[in-house]
């Protein structure tokens, strides 16, 4: 749980990163910000392709380039820029001070290696001090932790011997196992089932209340955000379009997109509703060829002609601690100071054709 | 209730689908089985919609694929209008295939990609004009027209029947694919997790499409996933299934208030719900371990080594369907006391 007062650990400003393909530039995170403070669970929702893995990606400094490249932005963790810091000092970041989950457990294990060669490794690559038994008893000490049974044994096991829900339990005590302050799970539990999602889930909870490590929980599933996050950010083509705490985003979504993604999922709750299902109209967007300035208005069900196509929405604080970028939220004078703008800006173009 | 009159149009009979697998051993080493459906047995009624859910590996899929007879099965029957599908002859088979079509699961992988969307969902048209089994002979032009309804039926442009998978999204190709399904105008559609490789914002799309055209077309579907909330909107009944039987099998509104299989209450309880208010009050039932490998031969209940209330009597002992309430039936030992068996059915 988060409370008010504690520090923030990790600061994200203006972030983008930007791919080089062939087609074009694909702008897959394009200037976001958000804040994670300590103990926090921070939920980023969105559909695939809205660049929530590869902003996580980014802060990890993980892109290959080329051809991505993270162009502008700045991501402070525990007051040093990581964008600006050498790679050998990114090493000792990744891992010791930030770790990560992957979605797919099983191509993140080596299959050649026993579980216990790839834990000690990681042990001692980050703390050299450390001897191979002392480090092997902790692994064993980890698994433990995450519930494996019969962890002395089984930690001389290859992965193949492990089951899905299994391996992912590694990967999280592999994560753990050097005291991380910042855990980032892409989609952790995507490729399980719900019977294991749950023990996964009640175990990266487990990790934040017990060991106060913060939590970027990334996924497409609002069920798992509204059961896991404290503040939740919702993307939508390389932006985010929404933040706020997870109950003010579930009660008041304003964003319409926000809106939709929560009433097109069927409730198992609210059974006898079976009504058609809300649904957002058209495709998710392609992202070489971005819708212009509101990259969701070909979709949404509240866009306001001639206003969403041409001018970029304004960022509106609802409240406190709920921020959107839409043009519902926009006041009388932004829309026509905006649209003055948009007209002399095509103005200007035709005069220079 | 109608419901009494109504013939079924789909029965399954102690369905088994056994495959071999290969085991190091000497010579007189029997080959292990993976039992993936070990004897289910449902009927589907017309115009209605089963849903079948699970986890992964209990068999869901082998289920639909036997009944459209893609996987022989080692023994039951399938008997759709009076025939028992796995006996029939081949000739018999393609026209009872005419009725069941298929959508599956990944959009990707189900269409060819050096087709064109016009080939595709003309594919089964063309087969069976060839061997003349459609009712009326149809030309080329008939059956171009037929391409193009379809087309608009499921909401795609029919400006883009000349384009090539590739150039549609995810949710796109799953339309190609209920079009495809939908061309020989069959009765009963197997619904193989047609929505679980799609967005949640196309998730919707799909499953409204597929709900228009059951009221409009008067559909049967045999629907699968593993996402419950799915299974509720779209189903009227519903089978749980676990290592390749079926647990508990209920209308669909019993089946989410009144849960009676400890197996069922876990995987309801597990399933995330969109709304921290709820999720904040609710209490998990975390079931430990995983789901055992399905080579083994039980002699007990399937559920045995996961399931929270265990009694001895589960562990040497199959438990039966036990009857719960009209349309509502459970396999757990737990319901003997309170709702016996039948003379007859013991």
């Amino acid at each position: 749980m988060i409370d008010k007062n504690s520090k923030v650990i990790l600061d994200v400003k203006g972030l983008k990163t930007y791919f080089k393909t062939d087609a074009g530039i694909v702008k897959a995170v394009d200037g976001i910000d958000f804040t994670v403070h300590q103990g926090e669970t921070l939920g980023i929702v969105g559909e695939s392709g809205c660049g929530k893995s590869v902003t996580n990606l980014s802060v990890m400094r993980l892109i290959q380039s080329p051809p991505g490249k993270t162009v502008a932005g700045e991501v402070m963790f525990q007051e040093t820029d990581l964008l600006k810091i050498s790679e050998a000092e990114m090493r000792n970041v990744r891992g010791n001070k930030i770790s990560m989950i992957f979605q797919d457990p099983m191509t993140s294990l080596n299959p050649f290696l026993k579980i216990s060669t790839q834990m000690i490794e990681t042990i001692r690559l980050h703390e050299k001090n450390v001897s191979k038994a002392e480090a092997l008893s902790r692994s064993i000490e980890m698994l433990k932790k995450v519930g494996i049974p019969g962890a002395e044994k089984r930690i001389f096991c290859y992965p193949h011997q492990f089951s899905g829900g299994m391996r992912q339990r590694v990967m999280i005590a592999m994560a753990l196992s050097c005291n991380a302050n910042l855990l980032i799970a892409d989609e952790p539990t995507t490729a399980l089932d719900v019977t294991i999602q749950a023990q996964i889930l009640e175990l990266i909870q487990k990790v934040n209340v017990e060991m106060k490590t913060a939590v970027i929980l990334i996924t497409h599933d609002l069920g798992v955000v509204a059961g896991m996050c404290d503040n939740v950010c919702v993307m939508y083509a390389g932006k985010i379009v929404e933040k706020a705490p997870t109950d003010k985003i579930y009660k008041f979504p304003a964003h319409p997109y926000t809106e939709g993604l929560i009433q097109s999922v069927p409730r198992m709750d609210k059974s006898g509703e079976k009504g058609k299902l809300f649904s957002i109209e058209g495709q998710p967007p392609n992202v070489i060829d971005l819708p212009p300035c509101c990259a969701f208005h070909p979709r949404c069900h509240k866009a306001i002609e001639g206003l969403c196509s041409r001018c970029n929405p304004p960022t509106h604080m609802l409240d406190e601690d709920h921020e959107v970028t839409c043009w519902l939220y926009g006041t009388d004078q932004e829309k026509s100071a905006a649209l003055k703008e948009a007209d002399a800006r095509q103005a200007s173009k035709e005069a220079s054709k | 209730m109608s419901e009494s009159v109504k013939k079924p149009i789909l029965e399954v009979k102690d369905l088994k689908v056994h495959f071999p697998i290969k085991s190091s051993g000497g010579l007189r080493k029997k080959d292990a089985v993976i039992r993936a459906v070990d004897g289910i047995s449902f009927d589907v009624y017309p115009g209605e919609t089963l849903g079948i859910v699970g986890e992964s590996g209990c068999g869901k899929s082998t289920t639909v694929r036997a009944i459209a007879q893609l996987t022989k099965p080692t023994s039951g029957q399938v008997i759709f209008q009076g025939k028992d599908l796995c006996k029939v002859s081949k000739h018999e088979l393609l026209m009872a295939r005419q009725n069941i079509q298929m959508i599956f699961q990944d959009p990707y992988a189900s269409l060819d990609p050096r087709m064109t969307v016009r080939s595709i969902i003309a594919e089964p048209l063309i087969i069976y004009n060839k061997r003349h089994l459609l009712p009326k002979e149809l030309s080329p032009l008939e059956i171009e027209t037929r391409v193009e309804d379809l087309m608009e039926r499921v909401g795609l442009n029919k400006a883009f029947k000349n384009r090539y998978p590739h150039e549609f999204s995810g949710g796109q190709r799953q339309r190609i694919g209920i079009a495809r399904a939908l061309a020989l105008n069959p009765e009963v559609i197997l619904a193989d997790e047609p929505v679980s490789a799609l967005d949640v914002s196309i998730q919707a799309q799909i499953l409204n499409l597929l709900r228009e055209l059951q009221k409009e077309l008067g559909l049967t579907f045999l629907f699968i996933a593993h996402d419950l909330a799915v299974i509720q909107y779209i189903s009227d009944k519903v089978c749980v299934m676990y290592l390749g039987k079926i647990v508990e099998t209920s209308e669909s509104v019993e089946l989410y208030s009144n849960p009676v299989h400890p197996y069922t209450k876990a995987l309801l309880s597990a399933a995330p719900i969109p709304d921290p208010e709820v999720e904040r009050k609710r209490r998990r039932i975390i079931l430990t371990g995983d789901v055992p490998s399905p080579d083994k031969e039980h002699v007990g209940c399937y559920f045995y080594d996961r399931c929270p209330n265990k009694m001895d009597k589960c562990k040497n002992h199959i438990p039966p369907m036990f009857t719960v309430g009209p349309h509502h039936n459970c396999a757990c030992w737990q319901l003997e006391e309170k709702f016996p068996l039948a003379e007859s059915e013991k």
